[in-house]
């Protein structure tokens, strides 16, 4: 058995790709998974059969993350789909969203939890309106690093002056967007250039490979650097012969690092106790930080459930005012007056939709801005807009810009349990056009 | 042989990864993801079932129940539909762990729908797809509302798309065109009386997570993941054990080989592997060293089609 093969623990990291078929995004993840050794013989051969069926002469490694019938017979990505893979350096957890603009839904789903987005686009036509739509997006959903992948290298000769025009107006903006981290790479997905191994074509680029890239780049932010979040999941009390006492309240840290002794506040009662011991899944221990899921036991005897949260450091007025940016994500429009329920973090209570603000029109060519359109009836599927809500109980919410996890929420259709919105609380842009311009119809921004 | 296995990096190790002092290993990232998931259910649902056969992954998600909820009990009961061609070896193993963890087990048999009539033997005598209706009967009269399975989205194409809380009709019926959105970690376990909801905690593990898992908690398994001496047949390129499930045919002669499963299920559908791993550390390295996924190498129902599994899933199948 080879002594090569390493099996010990790595870090993980969970990305996102976002682009159309055109631009040979299902190519790039076939070849990353193929070149990092993670398609096996079966699957290849799978590939190659269902490839042959269809007429094609070489294997169609898209056929390898488009799982569902109805994507492969119209040969199109219909819905997210999660791809795993592992490097000895590092495990990697794909989200491959849609690149079409109904799906764009999709591509907010798929960066919700991603630490990193590669937004791919054809070195021929360079950035269009769907990567300006992907880069708001990442933006909006506060991805902290984006990659741009020039695809398509090898059909414009690997001509640096193309990969470079297009590098530059992407970065200008995405950084436009407040994104902080870009990274533009010159590849071919088709002929492995600059994916997995270092292009033989482009000696004039001296940066990472996309691979090496996403083994590199830092995973998850500092929890030292935040205040601790803890939404109290479930209150554990055994109440056996061992254990007749023990009240503990379980959770997973959404930021921060919490301390045996440390004082916390608990919210939205405002009450204050102090830490008294930590449970790490079984092993009593001193510590925890995000995203660790333990559980907390305190010094004071307070009524505290499922829905509250534990802050330490600065921690969030609890209100009933909310101002949020929202990604709409159902075919039902959602219109200022909805009674709807609000889920954040461990706590559902309901909502009134007070007042649709703005839609907010994300640019489509070069020079454009950000821009509010007042005056919008409601929220189409796909619209990213501005709303206030009233809730029937307070919550303790971040901004989404400080706190992803303790900043987001959901909608929900009380009728049906529909998933209707996802909401970032606070404002999404810095760079929003304050000047009101009338909201347009539909189709001028989205078609 | 020699394996990379060294002690993986612990939470209660600082520094020890190279990510800084808060960094998580892979695993231990893994396990607060599951643990999450466990918990949310454990908050939102009147009636949650483990789904539980003996297999490594039902058996990690059992051993993750009892971290999440320490040193309170597990507030689930375990579920088995049982083809009755399962390995005997697995059933002895579910018996004792389910009275070890003082955990009530509820089974529904293949057997019985096959002998009132609602149920018929396949022609190929394959028992895998027959357990959609015993499975949903069950649920249904235990009035289930959320269930948990041991399902991964690496293990295949249609899996990959599934949600973590995935939304069942009342048909217990999945229906992937109208599947829930389903962002940063809010699970939307919403759904009305007579419908309910599947959970996969495992989602984002793959078979190698699932192993190196095993071996740092020290997870007993049943012994038939581990290399032994058995009789076996060949059929459609895999090892079948020979048994009275129906195998073998007159025209498939039997051998003794020293092999292993990489997955457990019914008899009939799971192949072996020619194996001489006997450690959970041989089975690391013959896994990380493996050309063939553990469904392309040891399932003969996923064989059937492209999309066998997407249509076994939205007739209600795990």
């Amino acid at each position: 058995m080879s002594t090569t093969i390493e099996t010990t623990a790595t870090s993980l990291l969970r990305f996102a790709t976002a682009g159309s078929v055109d631009d040979g995004k299902s190519t790039l993840v076939g070849r990353l998974l193929h070149d990092s050794k993670s398609v096996l013989a079966d699957q290849l051969e799978a590939v190659e059969h269902a490839s042959r069926n269809r007429g094609q002469e070489t294997p169609d490694l898209a056929l390898l993350t488009d799982g569902l019938r109805a994507e492969r017979e119209q040969g199109i990505t219909i819905d997210v789909a999660y791809r795993y893979f592992a490097t000895p350096r590092r495990r990697f957890i794909l989200a491959d969203t849609p690149g079409h603009v109904q799906y764009t839904r999709n591509m907010v789903t798929g960066a919700s939890t991603a630490e990193l987005a590669v937004v791919l686009v054809d070195a021929r036509n360079g950035v269009v309106e769907q990567t300006r739509r992907h880069a708001a997006v990442a933006a909006l959903l506060r991805v902290p690093h984006v990659v741009l992948a020039v695809n398509k290298m090898d059909l414009v000769d690997y001509a640096e002056p193309v990969f470079a025009a297009i590098a530059a107006e992407f970065t200008a903006y995405a950084a436009s967007l407040g994104v902080k981290d870009v990274l533009a790479v010159p590849i071919s997905a088709l002929a492995g250039d600059n994916v997995v191994e270092p292009s033989a074509h482009m000696d004039w680029y001296g940066g990472p490979t996309l691979l090496e890239h996403l083994e590199t780049v830092p995973v998850g932010s500092d929890p030292s650097a935040e205040p601790a979040r803890f939404p109290v999941q479930y209150v554990i009390r055994p109440q056996t012969e061992e254990h007749p006492d023990y009240r503990g309240y379980a959770g997973q840290l959404a930021s921060g690092v919490l301390r045996v002794g440390d004082p916390v506040t608990v919210l939205p009662s405002g009450l204050t106790t102090t830490v008294a011991g930590i449970d790490a899944l079984g092993r009593s221990t001193d510590i925890a930080w995000a995203p660790q899921s333990v559980t907390v036991r305190l010094t004071d005897d307070l009524d505290i459930s499922r829905g509250d949260l534990l802050a330490a450091g600065p921690a969030p007025a609890p209100t009933k005012d909310i101002e949020a940016t929202v990604s709409h994500l159902n075919e039902r429009p959602l219109r200022a007056g909805d009674k709807v329920l609000l889920k954040h973090t461990t706590r559902t209570v309901r909502a009134l939709v007070k007042e649709i603000s703005y839609r907010i029109a994300l640019p489509t060519k070069p020079g454009d801005t950000l821009e509010q359109r007042s005056g919008a009836e409601g929220l189409n599927v796909n619209d990213i807009g501005h709303v206030v809500l009233r809730t029937a109980e307070p919550l303790a919410l971040d901004t989404y810009s400080a706190n992803r996890r303790t900043g987001s929420f959901l909608l929900i259709d009380p009728a049906d349990g529909t998933t209707l919105t996802a909401g970032m609380a606070g404002e999404a842009f810095e760079t929003v056009r304050t000047t009101d311009a009338p909201d347009a119809p539909q189709e001028e921004d989205w078609v | 042989m020699t394996t990379a296995t060294d002690s993986p990096v612990r939470t209660d190790d600082p520094g020890q990864n190279s990510g800084g002092p808060f960094a998580l290993s892979h695993l231990d990232a893994l396990e607060a993801e599951s643990v999450h998931i466990f918990r949310e259910v454990a908050g939102e649902f009147e009636r949650p079932v483990i789904l539980f056969s003996g297999g490594k992954d039902s058996i990690v998600m059992l051993h993750l129940a009892l971290k999440a909820f320490a040193p309170a009990p597990v507030p689930f009961s375990l579920l088995h539909v049982d083809t009755g061609h399962n390995f005997p070896e697995v059933i002895a193993y579910r018996d004792r762990v389910a009275a070890e963890h003082n955990l009530r087990l509820h089974v529904a048999h293949v057997q019985d729908f096959i002998d009132d009539g609602r149920l018929r033997e396949r022609p190929d005598g394959t028992r895998n797809p027959l357990q959609t209706v015993p499975l949903l009967d069950a649920i249904e009269s235990n009035r289930f509302d959320a269930v948990f399975g041991g399902g991964r989205r690496d293990e295949e194409k249609a899996r990959a798309k599934e949600r973590v809380f995935s939304l069942r009709d009342e048909f217990g019926a999945w229906d992937p065109r109208r599947q829930r959105p389903e962002l940063w970690s809010l699970y939307n376990g919403r759904h009305a009386v007579g419908e309910h909801v599947r959970v996969f905690p495992l989602s984002n593990w793959t078979e190698l997570d699932v192993w190196q898992y095993i071996e740092r908690e020290g997870i007993e398994l049943p012994e038939i993941y581990y290399a032994h001496e058995r009789d076996v047949f060949a059929r459609s390129g895999m090892w079948l054990t020979a048994g009275e499930w129906g195998g073998p045919k007159d025209n498939e002669p039997v051998e003794r080989r020293l092999i292993r499963y990489r997955t457990v299920g019914d008899m009939s559908c799971t192949g072996a592997v020619d194996s001489d791993a006997t450690t959970i550390q041989a089975v690391i390295a013959e896994i990380a060293a493996s050309r063939l996924t553990e469904r392309g190498a040891t399932r003969a129902d996923d064989k059937l089609s492209e999309a066998a599994m997407e249509d076994r899933k939205r007739e209600g199948y795990f």
